[in-house]
């Protein structure tokens, strides 16, 4: 086969592949409201996706508040500008670094997860049994799963940034000379609540969504065999991370491209 | 049985003939460019075990998916208890599977739900009975499989012939028309499989229901079954009753009864000749 139409056979594969996973997302939402009567579904989900990561979230969060802390004062103190480590620390965590780094480890930890649970009960007929007991698949094991990543990585990142905050603290002002007062007045008086808040909010909730898709449509359409699911597993985690960045960079043109 | 005779009257559509629940016409089905059955013609009459016998790759589960609406014939129709299945919308496809029990070869049992828990699902997702009786119902089942015992047991810890009595006590659980088994003895010991062929006939006979049975044993199917079909090449090659079938002297057939390696279904995979072949060197 000539290379022009190899890669002609490639992009119309892709192409199918994409409306593939854009009707899944239809169908998933347009049943998530069957979710409503019986909401035991959808906190078991939040407790697997969302409480099991909390874990490496925090433990990262702290790392890079404190690493933060350490490179900022560095730049900082150069300039006599020490006071605004608080600042720094808090902007660059509630608008980046938070939603973007909890979205790349929540891909890696609950992303990868799901894909593999999903895909190995579609390779052991569990779907097809589920299927053939009348109960509808993507209302009783996707739905509750999709949701639940919407709703736990926003807190899992509002947790992660809070837990930075602190280690930026504990470096900057317990190691490093910052005065404790300075550092929380600058970052009070120079945070806002929508730029900066709600804008990271907005972030991480587009990142859930993203995610948790990617997750539940490569486990649900996964070739039924070992191999199959371990390659719907790493393209999760390798598509979650892309999808992150690349949607990281469109929001934060939106949101802050006008200056 | 009560509940047999009220469905018997309550099921609206008309069918041919009553004493068939399960009919297919003329079906065409393919995957991709193979084609799996080509004019397909089938019976299966109520309270019967109907066995469907053929080769590996036949396409036994395929015919299987098809009654259960989970695949969609290329042409004809197949019609269960009145109803033409790949006409139903999605929530009358549903609605009939409440009447068809399947049981899956491996089981399909939930993994992270334990035995009764498995059992009981069919029953929570569908019924708003209260947890006692449904308890009663579950462990109603299970006493019917022998596995009342094991009901606090994980699906990681049953072995292959107790998982497929669990998921047989599932497929009941509701109280079906009809069960499906996709070959329920393959990899049994001889107890398991003993305790599977009894259990199909008795469940048959106690609960009225009708079984169909897909297997490619054929000692098994004989014993078990009212009713044979044979399948290969798309369609039925041979039925009958089992002494009919162990008596036919179709070549198909006897190759098949008595698992001759060769026959009208070759032995070799269709090759180039022999000899060409090895003189031909490195070039493929």
């Amino acid at each position: 086969m000539n290379p022009v139409r190899r890669l002609g056979r490639w992009t119309i594969a892709r192409i199918a592949r994409l409306g593939r996973a854009s009707l899944f997302l239809y169908q998933i939402l347009m049943r998530l409201w069957r979710l409503a009567p019986r909401p035991g579904l959808l906190i078991q989900q939040i407790y697997a996706v969302g409480v099991l990561t909390l874990l490496i979230i925090l433990v990262s969060g702290l790392f890079i508040g404190m690493v933060l802390g350490l490179q900022g004062y560095n730049t900082l103190v150069d300039f006599g500008a020490e006071s605004a480590l608080g600042l720094l620390v808090a902007k660059s965590l509630t608008r980046e670094l938070g939603p973007v780094v909890a979205a790349l480890l929540f891909a890696g930890r609950a992303g990868s997860a799901l894909t593999a649970e999903i895909g190995l009960m579609k390779a052991t007929e569990q779907l097809a049994g589920i299927e053939m007991m009348a109960v509808d698949p993507l209302t009783r094991i996707v739905a509750p799963r999709f949701l639940a990543g919407i709703i736990a990585l926003p807190l899992l990142a509002a947790l992660f940034t809070a837990v930075g905050v602190l280690g930026g603290h504990l470096v900057g002002v317990g190691l490093l000379a910052v005065d404790a007062g300075v550092f929380w007045s600058q970052m009070q008086s120079g945070m806002d609540f929508y730029d900066d808040v709600l804008n990271g909010v907005i972030k991480s909730v587009v990142f859930g969504l993203v995610v948790s898709w990617i997750a539940v449509f490569e486990g649900y359409d996964c070739v039924p065999t070992s191999e199959g699911v371990s390659r719907a597993t790493t393209r999760t985690v390798v598509n979650a991370s892309l999808a992150i960045l690349g949607l990281d960079f469109i929001l934060t043109s939106l949101m802050f491209g006008e200056g | 049985m009560y509940t047999r005779k009220h469905r018997l009257e309550t099921s609206d559509a008309p069918t041919s003939d009553r004493r068939v629940l399960v009919e297919i016409h003329d079906l065409d089905f393919a995957r991709g460019e193979r084609p799996i059955f080509e004019g397909l013609n089938l019976e299966v009459r109520r309270g019967q075990v109907t066995a469907i016998l053929g080769g590996s790759g036949t396409g036994k589960t395929t015919l299987l998916n098809l009654i259960g609406g989970r695949l969609h014939p290329d042409a004809g129709d197949v019609i269960v208890d009145g109803c033409s299945v790949p006409a139903l919308t999605t929530a009358e496809l549903y609605e009939i599977r409440k009447r068809m029990g399947m049981l899956f070869q491996s089981g399909a049992l939930l993994t992270d739900l334990n035995v009764f828990d498995n059992v009981a699902f069919p029953i929570r997702e569908h019924t708003r009975l209260p947890e006692s009786i449904i308890r009663n119902l579950v462990l109603l089942k299970l006493e019917l499989v022998g596995l009342r015992g094991a009901r606090a047991l994980l699906p990681a810890q049953l072995s292959g012939g107790m998982a497929r009595r669990v998921a047989l006590a599932r497929a009941i659980a509701l109280d079906p028309l009809m069960v499906m088994y996709d070959e329920p003895f393959t990899g049994l010991d001889p107890i398991s499989m003993g305790v599977i062929v009894k259990l199909i006939r008795e469940l048959n006979d106690a609960l009225g229901m009708t079984s169909i049975v897909v297997t490619h044993d054929v000692s098994d199917a004989c014993s078990i079954a009212d009713y044979i079909y044979l399948i290969g090449d798309g369609s039925i090659l041979a039925q009958g009753t089992p002494e009919e079938m162990q008596k036919t002297n179709s070549t198909q057939v006897r190759q098949f009864m008595d698992g001759l390696p060769d026959g009208p279904v070759p032995y070799h995979y269709p090759a180039a000749d022999y000899i060409d072949d090895l003189l031909q060197g490195n070039s493929q």
